[in-house]
C-alpha cells in the first residue's frame, strides 16, 4: 500500500508501485492540469512538486511525474497545479499573466509548478536560481523572454522572504494555499504511521532509484515489474568525508552532489559542472548509482567519477565487495556485477588542495538539458613541475564510459607543455572508437575529444597555454 | 509614419486564456472528460520505409484481452484517401508503404495501454523497394509531385552577361519538427442518425470535416468538428491533424463507440511530417556597384512520401526567393521531390524561410568572394517603393529601407561592430560574429480562393455577446484579438464578450488558421457581423431618441448622440431591440479584395500587403568547444498599428527563437533506411531557456497604411521566424573570425558539430 498526501488530500492506494505518478494523477485522480508532453523527462510539462520531511524539516523539489514511480511518493507530499490554485492567482501565476508568459498554455503549468517550487526554496532569492528552477521546462511558443520577465518580477516579490518560516510567509502573501501550513505535521504523522518500505524484496524485483532512465527505456513494462525502491533508503543517501576520502551513498542524486557542501568544497566549479547535467527536475531524481548501472557510454556522473579513480561498493544482500569504477564496465551495457548485487556506495580519494587540477567538460547540441556528444574529465597532480598523478576519462567515444588508460599513463612523469598536450591527443586518438549517431559523426567526436582534452589543459594552465600554441 | 518605444507589456489586453492557462484549467483534447464506453486507438505503422505489403496478420492482436477490433483499409466505407491538394495519401496503407510509420492498421481497445501493447502483436511482410531520402535523387529519378514551378522576371541570361561578379553554389537547409507541446490527437463521439462529433486538435476544422466525410462516404453535414484550442500548432496541425481525427471517426463508424487517440510523443515524431528540407542551387550576378542584377535558383524540396501541402509550400518559396531585395532579373525554379520520409507539411513561414535562406547565402558568398561586407550588398539592394516582385506585384507601402535604416541608427550598428572587432582582437578562444537579416513577407494565402472567412455574432437579450469564427486558437492570441474587435465594434466591455469554440456547425467552409492571416480574415468577418447588428441597434436607438441612426454611436456601453452621452445603456438598448423582435444575431463574411494570381503566367497580385523588418544578431562562439551563444538580437519590425502589443511582442520573440532553433540546433536526421534518428526529445533539441539570445530588443515601427489588416494591425505570426536566419550567419561569421580559411559549406542548421568542424577546417596558426 502506498500512502502519501496529494495536494490537500491523503491518498492510500493499492496501485502498483511502477505506475508513473503522471498516469496516477491524470487518469486515476482526474487532475488534468498536469500535462503530458514527452513522457521522457525532456519537456517539463508534467512537473510536480515533491515535499518530504528530513529531520523534521519540510523541503520541496520539482520532479517530472512521467518518470517518477508511484512507489517513490510513499510518505511524501505531491503537489500538482490543482494544489497550488487559490481563489486569486498567486504572484507567480499573476506574473506570468502580466508578462504574456503563456501562449498556447500547454507548457505553462509546468513553469508555474517549477516557479512555485522555487518560491519554497530555502535559499536567498536570486534571478539566477529562479531561472535555474525552470531549466527543465521547455516552451515552444514564447521564446522565453516573457517568462524571463515574469521571473524577474517574481524574484523582486520574494525579496523580503522570511527564510526562517517561509511557508507561513508564502501562505500569508498568497503564494500558497493555507493547507501548506499543515503539511509538516501531517507528513510527520503519516511517516510515523506507515510502514517505511513499500519495496519488494523478491528475488526478481527490479531495483529502481530515481527511475529517470528505466522509465524512459522500459516505459511499457515498468508497471508490470515488482520493484525494489531504493530512492529513499536513508543509508544510501549520505555524503560524508572520512580519512581523506569522500563517500557518497548510491541513492544520492545529481542535485545532492550539486548542493553538497563537501563536494563544493572539493570542487570549486561544482555548480557549473552540475548545471551541464540534465535539468533541475531530473537532477532531483537521477541517482549516482543509476547513472553508473545504466552504463550509458556518455553518462555524465560516470565520466566525472572515472577521472576521480573512484571505487564502488557492491552489496548482494549478504556480503559487500569493492571494485574500481573503471573496472565495472566490461562492454556495451555489460557490468562486472552479479544480478543480486546493487551499488551501495562510491568513494574517492579527496584530491589535495594544492597542485591538483580537476576539470569536467561536456559538449552537446544544446548546452543544457541535453545528452553529451562527448564528455570528458581530467585530474592531474603536479609536483615540482612533473605530473605525478593523471586520470583522464571520456564518454561518447566508445561502447562504454571510458577511463583512458594509456593516455592517463602517458602523462605520468611529464612536464606540461604545448607539445605534451598535442602528443597526449595522439595517444587519446588511439584509445577511442567513436561511432556516428544522432549525437554526431565519428569524425566530429574524435575532433571534439581532442578539443576537450585541450580544454582541460587550457583551463588548468591559462598562462602557459593557448590554442595556437597547442595547435602548432 | 510614427514610431513608439517598445510598449510596457502591461498596457495591452492580456491573452484571454492566460488566467486559465496558469491554473491548468484550460481544456485540451486529452482533458475532455471521457464518455463511458470510450475506446482507445493506436496505429500500427509500417516498419519499413518503402515496399509492397505481402501479408498483414492482425489476428494475434485481435485476440488480446481488451482489444475490441483491429481495422484496416478494407474497413474504410468511403474513399481511403485524405490527401488535401493531391489525392495521394491513403488513410491506411493498402498495398504500398512509402515511409516508416505510415499507418497500416488501427487498433481499438478498452484502454490506452492495451491498444499500445497490441500494436506489437501485428505482423506484416513487406517486400522492400529502394528507399530515397534525398530530394535531388528523387528529382533525378523523375519522382516529382505536382507541377515544376518557375518564376521569371526580366532576362537572367542577358543580365549575367553584364555582370562584373558571378557566383554559383549550393545551399542546404534542414527540416524542423514542430514540437507543439500538445501532441496530435482527437476524440470522436457517435451522435444520433450516424452523425459523428469530433473534438480535434486541428488548425483546419473544415479540412478534417471534408476528409472524414469523404473517407466515410457520408455528407459533410454529418460530421461536426469542434476545437477549443491547441497546445501549439505552428503549421503541424494545419493538414496533418486530419489523419488522426479521421481515424477516430473511422473507429466510431465501425464500432458505434466513442474513440479517442492522443499520440505518444514518439509516435508523433515518427509519423508526422515536418518543415521541408531543401537543397538548392543558386547563381548570383552583381555589377561593379554591388547591385544584384541577376539571380537564378533551383529549389529541390524534400516533400516526403505524399503531397500534403508541399505544392503550396513550394510556391511560397518562389514568392520569397528574393526576400527583401529588388532584383531585376530572376529565374527561379522549384521542384517538389517525393522521398520515403513522412509527408512534410506546413511550418510557420511555409517555404518562405527556405527561399530566403538561399538568397542570403548567395549574397554572403558574393560578399566574401568580392571582399566587401555582406551588409553593404544587402543595403544597396533593398526593395524600394514601386519595385517589382518576381511574381509581378508592385511594391507598395514599402518599409524595407525604413526598417533597415532605423535598426542601424537606433541600435548604433557602428558601435556594435567596433565592440565586436575589439573583442575579437582581445580574445583568442572566443570570437563574436554579426549578421543583419532583413525580411519581407507577403500576407494572404497564396491560393487566392482561401482568403475568406466568416463569423457568427450573437447578442443575447441580456447584453452578453457570443462570437464564433473560423479562427483556431493555438497560442497566437487570435481569440483575444477577435474579442477586441467585437468589443470595440459594439462599444461594450470586453467582459461581455465570449469567444466560442471553433465549430463547423456554426461557421462552415473555413480556411485553416494559417498564413498569418487568421486575425485579418476572421477579424474582418467579425467586424462585418458587428456592423450588421450595430445598424439595427442604431435604428432602434434613433427611434427611441427621435434622431437619425447615423447620429448614434455606441461606446463604453452607452448610447451617444452626436458625441453626447444619453442615459440609454447597452443593456437597455439590447433589451429594447429584442422586444421589438429584431435580429440580434449576424453572420459576417469577408473576402480579401484586390488579390489575384494567375498560375499559368505566374504573375499577379497575390498578397494583401507585405510585412517588413530588420534584425541585428550577435553571436559568440567558444572556439575550443564549438559551442555558441547569442548576445543579442535587435529588431525593428513593421507591425502596422498593433492592436495588441503584448501578443504581437510574444509572436515576434517566439517566432524569432523558433527560427533560431531551425537554423542552429534543431537537426532532423534520417538514416538510409528512412528511419528517423532524432526520434525523441532526447535527440531532437529545441531551444531551452539558456539557449535563447541574452537580449532581444523589439522596436515597433508603427505604420498606418495597411488598410487590409484588421484595424491596420499587421499580421505577425510568421514573419519574425525569418529573423532567425540571421543567427546562422552571425555564428558563421564568428567561425570565420577564428578561422578565415574555413571552407564550411552553406548548410543549416549550423550545429555545434558543424561549427567545430568549421573552426578547424584548414586551420592554420
Amino acid at each position: 500500500m502506498i500512502e502519501f498526501i496529494l495536494n490537500d488530500k491523503k491518498i492510500t492506494t493499492q496501485e502498483v508501485s511502477g505506475t508513473t505518478v503522471l498516469d496516477f494523477i491524470r487518469y486515476h485522480q482526474h487532475l488534468t492540469g498536469t500535462k503530458i508532453g514527452c513522457r521522457e523527462g525532456d519537456c517539463g510539462a508534467c512537473t510536480v512538486l515533491v515535499g518530504r520531511l528530513e529531520e523534521g524539516q519540510l523541503s520541496y523539489q520539482s520532479m517530472t511525474s512521467c518518470l517518477m514511480p508511484l512507489g517513490n511518493t510513499h510518505g511524501k507530499h505531491i503537489v500538482t497545479i490543482e494544489g497550488l490554485n487559490m481563489k486569486e492567482l498567486s504572484p507567480v501565476q499573476q506574473a506570468m499573466v502580466d508578462e504574456g508568459g503563456t501562449q498556447c498554455g500547454f507548457c505553462t503549468v509546468g513553469f508555474i509548478v517549477s516557479l512555485s517550487g522555487y518560491t519554497l526554496s530555502q535559499s536567498k532569492p536570486s534571478y539566477r536560481d529562479a531561472i535555474a528552477a525552470i531549466d527543465g521546462n521547455i516552451c515552444r511558443c514564447t521564446g522565453y523572454k516573457s517568462i524571463e520577465r515574469a521571473t524577474e518580477n517574481i524574484v523582486i516579490g520574494l525579496k523580503n522572504k522570511d527564510l526562517s518560516d517561509r511557508i507561513t510567509w508564502l501562505v500569508e502573501r498568497g503564494y500558497l494555499p493555507s493547507y501548506f501550513k499543515t503539511i509538516t505535521e501531517r507528513l510527520a504523522a503519516l511517516n510515523k504511521a506507515i510502514s517505511k518500505k513499500i519495496s519488494s524484496k523478491e528475488k526478481d524485483a527490479i531495483i529502481v532509484g530515481g527511475g529517470t532512465d528505466l522509465f524512459v527505456q522500459k516505459a511499457e513494462e515498468m508497471p508490470q515489474h515488482t520493484i525494489n525502491h531504493l530512492f529513499d533508503e536513508m543509508y544510501l543517501n549520505k555524503i560524508y568525508e572520512k580519512d581523506g576520502k569522500c563517500y557518497i551513498g548510491a541513492a544520492c542524486t545529481a542535485e545532492d552532489l550539486r548542493s553538497s557542501s563537501i563536494m563544493n568544497n572539493i570542487f570549486l566549479k561544482m555548480y557549473e559542472y552540475a548545471k551541464l547535467v540534465s535539468s533541475t527536475p531530473i537532477r532531483n531524481m537521477g541517482t549516482i548509482a543509476g547513472n553508473f548501472v545504466n552504463a550509458s557510454p556518455i553518462g555524465d556522473l560516470t565520466i566525472f567519477f572515472l577521472a576521480l579513480d573512484a571505487t564502488i561498493i557492491l552489496n548482494n544482500g549478504i556480503t559487500k565487495r569493492a571494485i574500481q569504477l573503471k573496472d565495472f564496465y566490461q562492454g556495451y551495457k555489460q557490468l562486472e556485477k552479479q544480478k543480486e548485487e546493487h551499488i551501495e556506495q562510491v568513494y574517492f580519494e579527496i584530491p589535495s588542495k594544492n597542485n591538483t587540477y580537476f576539470n569536467f567538460e561536456k559538449v552537446c547540441k544544446r548546452t543544457h538539458l541535453d545528452i553529451a556528444s562527448v564528455n570528458s574529465a581530467c585530474l592531474l597532480e603536479i609536483k615540482n613541475g612533473i605530473i605525478i598523478k593523471a586520470h583522464l576519462s571520456a564518454g561518447g567515444i566508445g561502447p562504454i564510459p571510458t577511463y583512458l588508460i594509456e593516455s592517463s599513463a602517458f602523462l605520468l612523469g611529464k612536464e606540461v607543455s604545448p607539445d605534451l598536450v598535442r602528443e597526449l591527443n595522439q595517444v587519446v586518438q588511439t584509445e577511442i572508437s567513436p561511432i556516428s549517431d544522432a549525437r554526431g559523426t565519428k569524425e566530429y567526436k574524435r575532433l571534439l575529444l581532442r578539443q576537450l582534452v585541450y580544454a582541460h589543459f587550457l583551463t588548468f594552465f591559462p598562462q602557459k597555454l593557448n590554442i595556437h600554441l597547442v595547435l602548432e | 509614419m510614427t514610431t513608439n518605444k517598445t510598449p510596457q507589456s502591461k498596457h495591452s489586453m492580456k491573452n484571454i486564456d492566460s488566467n486559465n492557462h496558469v491554473q491548468g484549467k484550460s481544456i485540451y483534447v486529452d482533458d475532455v472528460p471521457t464518455v463511458r464506453g470510450t475506446l482507445y486507438a493506436c496505429v500500427f505503422g509500417s516498419p519499413i520505409a518503402h515496399g509492397v505489403i505481402k501479408n498483414l496478420d492482425t489476428s494475434k492482436a485481435t485476440e488480446i484481452e481488451g482489444v475490441h477490433s483491429v481495422l484496416t483499409y478494407k474497413d474504410v466505407p468511403g474513399e481511403n484517401q485524405i490527401g488535401g491538394i493531391i489525392p495521394d495519401e491513403p488513410l491506411l496503407a493498402e498495398h504500398h508503404v512509402h515511409f516508416q510509420g505510415q499507418p497500416i492498421a488501427l487498433v481499438l481497445a478498452e484502454d490506452e495501454k492495451t491498444a499500445q501493447a497490441a500494436v506489437h502483436h501485428i505482423q506484416v511482410d513487406i517486400d522492400p523497394l529502394p528507399i530515397i531520402t534525398n530530394p535531388r535523387e528523387a528529382h533525378a529519378n523523375g519522382d516529382i509531385i505536382g507541377a515544376v514551378r518557375t518564376f521569371t522576371l526580366g532576362d537572367t541570361k542577358t543580365a549575367f552577361e553584364k555582370c562584373k561578379y558571378i557566383f554559383e553554389g549550393k545551399a542546404e537547409s534542414g527540416g524542423q519538427e514542430h514540437l507543439y507541446l500538445e501532441t496530435q490527437g482527437a476524440y470522436a463521439q457517435p451522435q444520433e442518425n450516424g452523425n459523428i462529433r469530433i473534438i480535434s486538435s486541428t488548425q483546419g476544422p473544415t479540412a478534417v470535416q471534408r476528409m472524414t466525410a469523404r473517407m466515410l462516404g457520408i455528407p459533410m453535414h454529418k460530421i461536426e468538428i469542434d476545437v477549443t484550442r491547441l497546445g501549439g500548432g505552428f503549421g503541424g496541425k494545419e493538414d496533418q491533424a486530419t489523419l488522426w481525427a479521421a481515424l477516430t471517426a473511422f473507429g466510431v463508424y465501425c464500432t458505434g463507440r466513442p474513440v479517442k487517440y492522443i499520440l505518444h510523443r514518439l509516435e508523433d515524431l515518427k509519423m508526422t511530417g515536418k518543415r521541408h528540407p531543401y537543397s538548392s542551387d543558386y547563381k548570383i550576378g552583381l555589377d561593379e556597384n554591388l547591385k544584384i542584377i541577376a539571380f537564378e535558383a533551383q529549389y529541390y524540396q524534400d516533400a516526403g512520401a505524399s503531397a500534403d501541402l508541399s505544392p503550396a509550400i513550394l510556391e511560397r518559396t518562389l514568392f520569397h526567393c528574393t526576400n527583401s531585395y529588388f532584383i531585376p532579373n530572376v529565374l527561379a525554379t522549384a521542384y517538389s521531390c517525393r522521398t520515403n520520409t513522412p509527408p512534410n507539411t506546413a511550418f510557420r513561414g511555409f517555404g518562405g524561410p527556405q527561399g530566403m535562406y538561399v538568397i542570403e547565402v548567395a549574397i554572403d558568398r558574393a560578399a566574401s568572394e568580392i571582399g566587401v561586407s555582406t551588409i553593404d550588398i544587402q543595403r544597396k539592394n533593398l526593395l524600394q517603393e514601386g519595385s517589382e516582385f518576381p511574381y509581378g506585384q508592385i511594391v507598395a507601402n514599402c518599409e524595407a529601407v525604413s526598417c533597415w535604416d532605423d535598426a542601424i541608427s537606433r541600435y548604433d550598428l557602428a558601435n556594435i561592430q567596433a565592440e565586436i572587432e575589439d573583442f575579437n582582437h582581445k580574445n583568442v578562444h572566443l570570437k563574436k560574429g554579426l549578421a543583419l537579416m532583413p525580411i519581407c513577407f507577403g500576407i494572404s494565402f497564396t491560393n487566392t480562393q482561401m482568403n475568406n472567412a466568416r463569423a457568427l455574432v450573437h447578442v443575447y437579450s441580456d447584453g452578453s455577446v457570443g462570437v464564433s469564427t473560423g479562427a483556431v486558437e493555438m497560442g497566437q492570441g487570435v481569440n483575444t484579438k477577435m474579442l477586441q474587435v467585437a468589443a470595440f465594434m459594439l462599444g461594450v466591455n470586453p467582459e461581455r464578450v465570449k469567444i466560442e469554440t471553433t465549430n463547423t456547425t456554426r461557421v462552415a467552409n473555413t480556411s485553416p488558421s494559417a498564413a498569418s492571416a487568421t486575425a485579418d480574415l476572421n477579424g474582418k468577418a467579425v467586424k462585418d457581423a458587428c456592423n450588421q447588428i450595430l445598424a439595427r441597434l442604431q435604428r432602434i436607438a434613433a427611434d427611441m431618441l427621435g434622431v437619425q441612426p447615423e447620429d448614434i454611436i455606441l461606446k463604453d456601453e452607452i448610447v451617444f448622440v452626436n458625441g453626447k452621452a444619453t442615459d440609454i445603456t447597452w443593456v437597455q438598448l439590447v433589451h429594447k431591440t429584442f422586444m421589438r423582435r429584431e435580429n440580434l444575431s449576424a453572420k459576417g463574411h469577408y473576402a480579401t479584395p484586390k488579390i489575384h494570381f494567375d498560375k499559368t503566367k505566374e504573375k499577379g497580385h497575390p498578397f494583401a500587403y507585405h510585412v517588413y523588418g530588420t534584425a541585428i544578431t550577435v553571436a559568440t562562439v567558444d572556439c575550443i568547444r564549438g559551442r555558441y551563444d547569442f548576445d543579442c538580437v535587435k529588431i525593428v519590425h513593421d507591425f502596422g498599428t498593433s492592436m495588441n502589443r503584448i501578443i504581437d511582442l510574444g509572436q515576434t520573440e517566439g517566432g524569432l527563437v523558433q527560427g533560431i532553433g531551425w537554423m542552429t540546433m534543431e537537426e532532423l536526421l534520417y538514416n538510409e533506411e528512412g528511419r528517423l534518428l532524432s526520434n525523441a526529445l532526447s535527440t531532437y533539441k529545441i531551444p531551452d531557456i539558456y539557449a535563447v539570445p541574452k537580449e532581444i530588443d523589439v522596436h515597433f515601427l508603427n505604420t498606418d497604411n495597411s488598410n487590409l489588416a484588421i484595424f491596420k494591425s499587421k499580421a505577425v505570426g510568421e514573419p519574425p521566424l525569418m529573423y532567425g536566419i540571421g543567427a546562422y550567419f552571425a555564428v558563421r561569421n564568428a567561425v570565420k573570425a577564428f578561422n578565415p580559411n574555413t571552407q564550411m559549406a552553406f548548410s543549416a542548421p549550423i550545429t555545434p558539430e558543424k561549427v567545430l568542424m568549421g573552426l578547424y577546417d584548414n586551420k592554420t596558426v
